[in-house]
């Protein structure tokens, strides 16, 4: 019965196969592959950069966006990201400065040190008083619990109306004193959206941006909220054309990683009586053993099973965060990891491996042929088309195992073939809605004092930034954000683009308005 | 990596744009007035089945579980509440306990798929499609359980949220909605404008989901006029799946042709500390399915809500007291024409001998066996084939 299902599938695929192999054969003009190229390696084209490329030539202009290093950065964003602290703090020290409830709390229980610098320790003093207030009341009365949250609820909602309205500049300086922690999960947001529009880097954004979603962490799962900062700007984006295992090493260690997938709470099963107290009894966790087979490397089909869950899982105990609602780094506890002998894709992991088990794991899965095609894939389905040609993936996958996942070489091999430069690829896929709203913000040359109105433009679209609950990421397949909700948000983002109407969002009216409008229009919603 | 290709929307529904007949809808609507209604609700990220619905007969339930079981019944404050001495219902689903002694909720024990799949993508994906292992399926079985041609309320398949929902993909048009009252275009003049330049676009994709687009929009037009108040004093929790059952019963009383509803809500993949958290969840989703069930009063009769979650968690807890990916699962069943208090389906035990894989509950009732029962036995579309391609139902679950 399947085989008769799948048989009738593949003949009504049939026809629309052939044509779509030929049209990935067909070659663009010129002037379309201009338009292409600006479309797919940044997030749109301003006004002049399509003169710009031709100029330069496309291939000379795709090789500079390889080498993001040797590109001037836009001064304008070096401007933008110098009014964000946040994004320069270990995390560490945001734990400090950008106090999380716990800290707080530990301060003011004595467990942990009020902070020398006057400023800070009054905003610490303030603070706790009122976490303090807020337990007491809560203990008094349960009945009111639902009058106190529409209360609350009314505080958030004109703290956000009065914060939407703001200056990047001003809303860090209220967020600091009124609502520190908000401040970091605000930077991180605003920060993309001022690099996605400003700057010159393009691919290199576009990659942070694809690496980020390949490698998901959500930014509202407790301690990522403070961890997410240093994620992206350490375990992320020094890699995103250096070799994929080094990216694969830096998300394995990185605390936000390990907090988003538990694998900081995951201990050998024998150990698991030796913590002190009951209630700290603990084992393992499947949860990052599983996902970095299944979405970081391998792919779901990628040939493991769940026993290889289980004997990945046992290699990565005592992988953990000292102290993560603290900021703190990664760190190999020896005495809670599972010494036993692994075997992992039917290799032998001696016993007493320690902290190298972990590594030998990574070793096998990025160096594994499966890995090579998933990567290869997602990108060209990022790149090319929602349905890459399997031909153009597998000689992406030949580079990337001849070059030891060397991921500007695997770029490289896309980027100069004939399927990308094609009618196949050309226009194919619909924007996500950040390639919609930074595309639109980019091609009206708009000014931006605060990014956060449009972030909020780009979640009602159902995107949310940093904020995709699944590990999964969100689908690099464009026909997954074509539906009416979405589409009636990006009309609406393009009418209050062209009358002004968007907060912290200006463009020249007199020439730019009826282009902003036409954004909401069919043609403007695929790349 | 699944295929999934939009479609070519069926054009059997007249074309209408600007100065569209009043009348036509009128009459699309009419003809969808008494009829059933079917709304899906999917816990995404495998919901903790037996922690929902516990096994309070079962040994095995609590020694595989020593730090996050549901206490027996009447074993204190957190203890569940008994269903039928063997099952009880985890104690903050408190508000559908009247529901189901008033045998108008049925509980469906040891569901779930014949793939073996503890990928939340691919077993999301398989109960959405309908047909597990088969990845290439491009619609979803929601969608196809829709009858094709005649004139159809552009909102007879509405999904809440900004996406739609993957059951809802196919050839019969259906709609993502984030709220009923936000659902138009702010300045009117553009509206018209961005409705004709939909209507006349070569992107046949773009084309037809701009006509799904502003056909709802009209039709929703004067529910966007007033605010919304429940009846039977229901009070809708805040969150995401509160307000989507708020915004399809107040679509389903205002006749507007509603067919089948998908809803969602996230975050139920608890590997780490699960009782805090899941007791806040299944407070909000029994809260705001009791809530439904009070405001739409006797047209429940016309009306069943369903709920599914890609696969169970693991029988015993894992080593940070939180479960991980596993197998079996429950469901639920609401509604007037559901055969309610009773939990049903064969159960299969939790000793380590009866567990599939020796760790987790194993699949006793397909998935499609309990939606089949459903499509055929309230909605009446008797062409299971096509709502669930090869698969052949097992028998009755005994729940219509």
């Amino acid at each position: 019965m399947r085989n008769k299902i799948c048989l009738a599938l593949v003949v009504a695929l049939l026809p629309l196969g052939v044509d779509a192999a030929a049209k990935f054969k067909q070659k663009l003009s010129k002037d379309q592959q201009v338009e292409h190229v600006l479309s797919r390696l940044s997030f749109g084209a301003r006004p002049g950069d399509a003169e710009r490329v031709e100029k330069m030539g496309v291939r000379k202009w795709i090789e500079q966006q390889l080498n993001p290093e040797t590109i001037v950065e836009s001064t304008a964003l070096e401007a933008k990201l110098q009014l964000m602290p946040t994004l320069k703090l270990s995390t560490e020290q945001l734990a400090v400065r950008y106090p999380t409830p716990q800290m707080l709390v530990a301060v003011a229980m004595g467990r942990a040190k009020m902070p020398e610098d006057p400023e800070l320790r009054a905003t610490y003093e303030r603070l706790s008083e009122r976490y303090k207030a807020r337990i007491d009341r809560k203990k008094d009365k349960k009945e009111n619990e639902e009058e106190e949250e529409v209360a609350k609820k009314g505080i958030e909602d004109r703290l956000k109306r009065r914060l939407g309205s703001m200056t990047t500049e001003q809303r860090a300086e209220a967020l600091r004193t009124i609502a520190p922690q908000q401040a970091v999960a605000a930077e991180l947001t605003e920060a993309k959206l001022y690099r996605a529009v400003l700057s010159e880097r393009q691919l290199n954004e576009v990659l942070v941006d694809f690496w980020f979603n390949h490698f998901n962490v959500f930014l509202d799962k407790g301690a990522d909220k403070w961890l997410t900062t240093s994620y992206e700007r350490d375990a992320i984006r020094p890699y995103v054309l250096g070799k994929f295992g080094d990216m694969v090493k830096a998300t394995a260690q990185s605390p936000a990683m390990l907090f988003y997938l538990d694998n900081w709470t995951s201990i050998a099963e024998d150990k698991r009586k030796r913590g002190p107290g009951k209630g700290k009894a603990r084992g393992l966790n499947e949860n990052y053993a599983r996902e970095l087979m299944e979405l970081h490397t391998l792919g779901v089909d990628g040939g493991y099973t769940q026993k290889d869950v289980q004997e990945v899982a046992r290699c990565f105990t005592g992988w953990t965060i000292e102290e993560p609602n603290r900021g703190g780094q990664f760190r190999f506890v020896g005495k809670v990891h599972d010494q036993g002998e692994k075997t992992v894709l039917g290799v032998k992991i001696p016993a007493g491996g320690g902290i190298e088990d972990g590594m030998k794991v990574i070793e096998i899965l990025i160096a594994h042929p499966s890995t090579a095609k998933f990567v290869s894939r997602k990108l060209a389905q990022r790149f090319v088309a929602d349905e890459p040609p399997q031909e153009l993936v597998d000689r992406m996958a030949a580079t990337y195992s001849k070059s030891g996942g060397d991921l500007k070489a695997v770029m490289r091999t896309m980027l100069e073939s004939r399927e990308f430069l094609s009618a196949g690829a050309y226009k194919a896929k619909m924007k996500s809605p950040l390639e919609m709203v930074a595309g639109a913000l980019r091609a009206t040359g708009a000014t931006l004092t605060n990014t956060m109105p449009a972030a909020q433009a780009i979640a009602t679209m159902g995107q949310p930034l940093y904020r995709k609950a699944e590990p999964t990421g969100y689908s690099n397949n464009g026909e997954e954000w074509l539906n009416s909700a979405g589409l009636l948000a990006r009309i609406n983002f393009a009418v209050s683009l062209s009358e002004n109407k968007m907060a912290g969002v200006k463009i020249d009216a007199d020439r730019y308005s009826a282009m902003a409008k036409n954004m909401g229009a069919p043609e403007w919603q695929r790349r | 990596m699944a295929t999934r290709r939009a479609f070519l929307k069926n054009s059997g529904v007249a074309m209408f744009g600007i100065g569209a007949s009043p009348v036509w809808l009128e009459r699309a609507v009419a003809s969808t007035r008494s009829k059933k209604i079917l709304v899906t609700i999917f816990q995404r990220g495998a919901a903790d089945g037996l922690n929902i619905v516990v096994p309070h007969g079962e040994k095995a339930y609590y020694a595989g579980r020593p730090g996050i079981a549901i206490g027996k019944p009447g074993s204190g404050e957190n203890a569940a509440l008994e269903l039928d001495g063997f099952f009880g219902l985890h104690p903050s689903l408190k508000a559908l306990k009247p529901i189901f002694d008033e045998k108008k909720l049925a509980i469906v024990e040891a569901c779930g798929s014949p793939d073996a799949t503890r990928s939340h993508f691919d077993a999301q994906d398989y109960m959405e499609s309908g047909t597990p292992g088969v990845k290439a399926t491009r619609d979803g079985w929601l969608n196809r359980t829709l009858g094709k041609g005649g004139e159809r309320s552009p909102v007879r398949a509405v999904s809440m949220g900004p996406m739609l929902a993957r059951t809802l993909r196919g050839t019969e048009p259906a709609v993502a909605l984030n709220s009923v009252k936000d659902f138009q275009v702010r300045d009117k003049m553009a509206g018209e404008e961005f409705m004709s330049r939909y209507a006349a676009s070569a992107d046949t994709q773009l084309k037809g989901t701009g006509k799904e687009t502003f056909e709802a929009i009209r039709l929703l037009e004067s529910l966007r006029k007033t605010e919304y108040a429940p009846a039977g004093g229901a009070v809708y929790p805040n969150g995401r799946l509160g307000q989507s059952l708020k915004q399809i019963a107040q679509m389903i009383k205002a006749d507007v042709g509603l067919e089948v509803a998908f809803a969602d809500l996230g975050g139920w993949d608890h590997h780490v500390n699960e009782l805090p958290v899941l007791s806040n969840m299944l407070r909000e989703f029994g809260d705001s399915l009791a809530a439904f069930y009070q405001d739409l009063g006797a047209r429940m009769e016309d009306v069943v809500v369903t709920t599914m979650s890609e696969f169970g968690r693991t029988a015993r807890e894992n080593g940070s007291r939180g479960t991980d990916h596993g197998h079996a699962n429950v469901m639920f069943a609401m509604g007037g024409g559901v055969k309610g208090g009773k939990v049903l389906g064969k159960w299969p035990g939790l000793e380590r001998e009866q567990l599939y894989e020796g760790r987790d509950l194993a699949v006793t009732t397909d998935f499609r066996d309990v939606l089949g029962e459903i499509v055929t036995g309230h909605l009446g579309q008797k062409e299971l084939s096509r709502v669930f391609p090869g698969f052949t139902a097992k028998g009755s679950v005994g729940l219509i």
